[in-house]
């Protein structure tokens, strides 16, 4: 049943959001048709679904890891951001060189960038006691406005009429795409091997299994000779590596350069995703491709039934709550309890 | 069902792009509504820019009636999410489509590169192609007018002025509305804070108070709400309209606006895409093309002031006044422009430096 309920709830959104934007006076079963199915039924929309859904896949796979240890990363919008820093960083470095090195040290740069940042909290946490939720999340911060002082300034493009943004990388620094002009590029197929690795990692390992202990009962982790501190500091460091290792391939791959608009949200909406995948990795997968659909499908609804782009993220977090709300009414039922006189 | 409707959608409308040519010209086909796009940065509820593109957009549905189709999406992140609306729209059986912003010139090179039958038109930007055309507005002609203003309304002599990012068109704007209030004010300062976005009606009004508690008491701004205007209307201190007469927003602070009208343009666009006379190029259009207008002057402006600004709009429509004409120097005390040397369209459009009196 708990694994039904993320169809349940899709399928709950989906109504709420007919009878809603029906009394808001538009077309409402146009508007949930266009955004939760005509994506799906239409395939020259199916790139642009694995271009969105990719990096929201590959930040939740490694959320997921922590939300099972209990383990609250909420700033992976920072290790993405800092990802694509220390990506760029190793791109603009090696400008004008050619090599089939280049990309795979930047992404490797990118993972690290992601791992430095999530480091910080995975440390006060453990040495400290202070809450991860909220040394993450403000880290968020910290790391869009490095972002915005490199490139309004150091890393500002000579040739960008001053505009704030960085050169665009070059042929050997950018993901290649999977078919001759096409969209779909290196990053996706890449975050489906990166979802089959996690799933293996979490169900066939003993590693998996000491991260569900440990978030589970953390006095029989101990018992059974588990390190809390270990899964913590591994579980925010595969977040921060995958969220820095997305980072690099959206600034390599749709992007080809940095510019202040590259902090789109991915990182909350990921939290999002891991939900609705239950966790579970290839649960994710899916989870990311229903979130995609939601950010094409709303353009869709905007031209067809002029939905408002703010309808979009109504149903994103309409989704997350239902979600939510499912879970609670699975696993428990409502009782009416007479009061005593 | 769907994919098969919207794919029959898109093959009906490469059709009537190549009736279009006149050797092909269909009976049928010529039937159809043409399909016309845009692309917008902001909600179309900012009543700034975005506003008066939409504007724009309704006077095109009234000009044309059933004969053309339009659709929008708005509120696009300047980024890899354009292109994937420009290219919705592209696929969505309109001939031509309008991207109103900056940072939208990749992608919609990039989009228009994919699509050669289609004609795509780019706000701002200086990148063209073959069906790839740009067009602009003289602002910075508009701010002329309204420094001449603040040179005048100005108590403290101090404004405040808002800005999104450094890019040529926004310093240009700054420099000519400090360069005209100079004019009448020669201690005459302007402050600018960045707020790093074109619409963020709590960061614009943040900005504006920070300005107004810094001493200004005139605010203007090169972002897309009416925040600001909103936030000097309450401290008692005067401001302008942005894109569109802001009136409503704040009846007091309000003393005029400089008015963004794209609809002549977009109207004669659409004709020409419809006649099959459509061609790339270049349009800068100001005050004197209708394309840039200024808003009804508050009672509150003097008639000192007012004459002033007339005097101005008079003198750019005639062709004796260039905001900007030298001697000018910059901050650094550079001389940019020579005595009575008057700006090429060119150094405008590559200005990256502040006259002197800005504090950017």
């Amino acid at each position: 049943m708990l694994y039904a309920s993320p169809l349940i709830a899709v399928g709950l959104t989906m109504l709420i959001g007919t009878f809603v934007f029906t009394a808001m006076g538009y077309d409402g079963l146009h508007a949930v048709r266009d955004i939760f199915l005509t994506p799906f039924l239409e395939p020259q929309r199916w790139p642009d679904l694995g271009v969105k859904a990719a990096p929201l896949v590959m930040i939740a796979l490694g959320l997921a890891i922590g939300f099972r240890a209990n383990v609250w990363n909420i700033g992976a919008e920072g290790q993405y951001v800092m990802g694509a820093i220390a990506g760029t960083g190793v791109a603009l470095a090696t400008h004008g060189l050619t090599g089939w090195w280049i990309l795979p040290a930047m992404a490797l740069a990118g993972v690290i960038g992601g791992m430095a940042w999530a480091a910080i909290p995975a440390f006060l946490r453990v040495k400290l006691q202070v809450s991860e939720i909220l040394t993450s999340l403000m880290l968020t911060y910290v790391a869009v406005q490095a972002l915005y002082y490199l490139v309004r300034g150091p890393w500002k493009d000579p040739d960008g009429f001053n505009f704030p943004q960085t050169k665009m990388f070059s042929a050997a620094q950018t993901l290649p795409a999977m078919a001759e002009g096409s969209l779909v590029h290196l990053g996706i197929p890449v975050a489906l091997v990166i979802a089959l690795v996690a799933w293996l990692v979490m169900e066939k390992t003993t590693a998996g299994y000491a991260v569900k202990v440990v978030g589970l009962a953390p006095a029989a982790a101990r018992h059974g000779g588990f390190s809390a501190d270990k899964v913590t500091w591994a579980s925010l460091l595969a977040g921060g590596g995958l969220a820095g290792l997305a980072g690099l391939f959206e600034a390599a791959g749709p992007f080809g350069q940095l510019t202040p608009q590259f902090p789109t949200g991915y990182g909350f909406t990921a939290i999002i995703v891991a939900f609705l995948g239950r966790l579970n990795p290839l649960g994710i997968v899916f989870g990311g491709v229903v979130l995609a659909g939601t950010y094409v499908g709303g353009e869709i609804a905007q031209t067809t039934v002029r939905l408002p782009q703010a309808a979009t993220g109504m149903f994103q977090a309409l989704l997350l709550f239902v979600l939510l709300a499912t879970d609670v009414l699975v696993r428990y039922r409502i009782g009416w309890k007479a009061r005593a006189a | 069902m769907t994919s098969i409707i919207t794919r029959r959608r898109f093959n009906f409308g490469a059709g009537a792009s190549a009736a279009a040519l006149p050797f092909t010209a269909g009976r049928a086909l010529a039937q159809a509504p043409l399909g016309v796009g845009f692309i917008y940065v902001g909600p179309v509820g900012d009543h700034g820019w975005t506003w008066t593109h939409d504007q724009g957009r309704l006077a095109v549905e009234k000009e044309f009636g059933a004969k053309v189709k339009t659709s929008f999406i708005e509120k696009v992140a300047e980024g890899p999410d354009a292109a994937r609306a420009i290219r919705q729209l592209a696929q969505a059986n309109n001939q031509i489509i309008f991207t109103t912003s900056f940072g939208f010139m990749n992608p919609t090179i990039q989009v228009a590169k994919q699509f050669p039958k289609l004609f795509f038109e780019h706000a701002t930007g200086y990148q063209r192609a073959d069906n790839v055309a740009t067009y602009n507005a003289r602002f910075y002609e508009g701010r002329a007018v309204i420094g001449t203003i603040a040179g005048h309304m100005s108590k403290s002599g101090q404004a405040g002025y808002i800005a999104s990012f450094p890019i040529p068109e926004v310093v240009m704007g700054i420099n000519a509305f400090h360069l005209a209030a100079k004019k009448v004010n020669p201690n005459f300062r302007t402050k600018v804070i960045w707020a790093s976005t074109w619409y963020d009606p709590a960061k614009e009004a943040d900005a504006a108070k920070a300005l107004i508690d810094q001493g200004c008491d005139i605010i203007t701004q090169h972002t897309d709400s009416a925040a600001a205007l909103q936030a000097a209307e309450q401290r008692g201190v005067f401001a302008f309209g942005q894109a569109s007469d802001m009136k409503a927003f704040a009846p007091k602070a309000h003393l005029s606006a400089i008015i963004d009208d794209w609809s002549g343009y977009y109207v004669k666009r659409v004709r020409e895409a419809m006649d099959g006379t459509w061609k790339t190029g270049d349009v800068w259009g100001g005050i004197k093309d209708g394309m840039v207008k200024i808003a009804p002057y508050n009672d509150a402006v003097t008639p000192a002031a007012r004459a002033a600004a007339d005097a101005v709009q008079k003198g750019i429509v005639d062709g004796t006044l260039h905001p900007f004409t030298g001697e000018l120097k910059d901050q650094k005390g550079v001389v940019r422009l020579k005595a009575g040397e008057k700006a090429s369209d060119e150094l405008m459009s590559k200005m990256d430096w502040y006259v002197d009196g800005v504090q950017a």
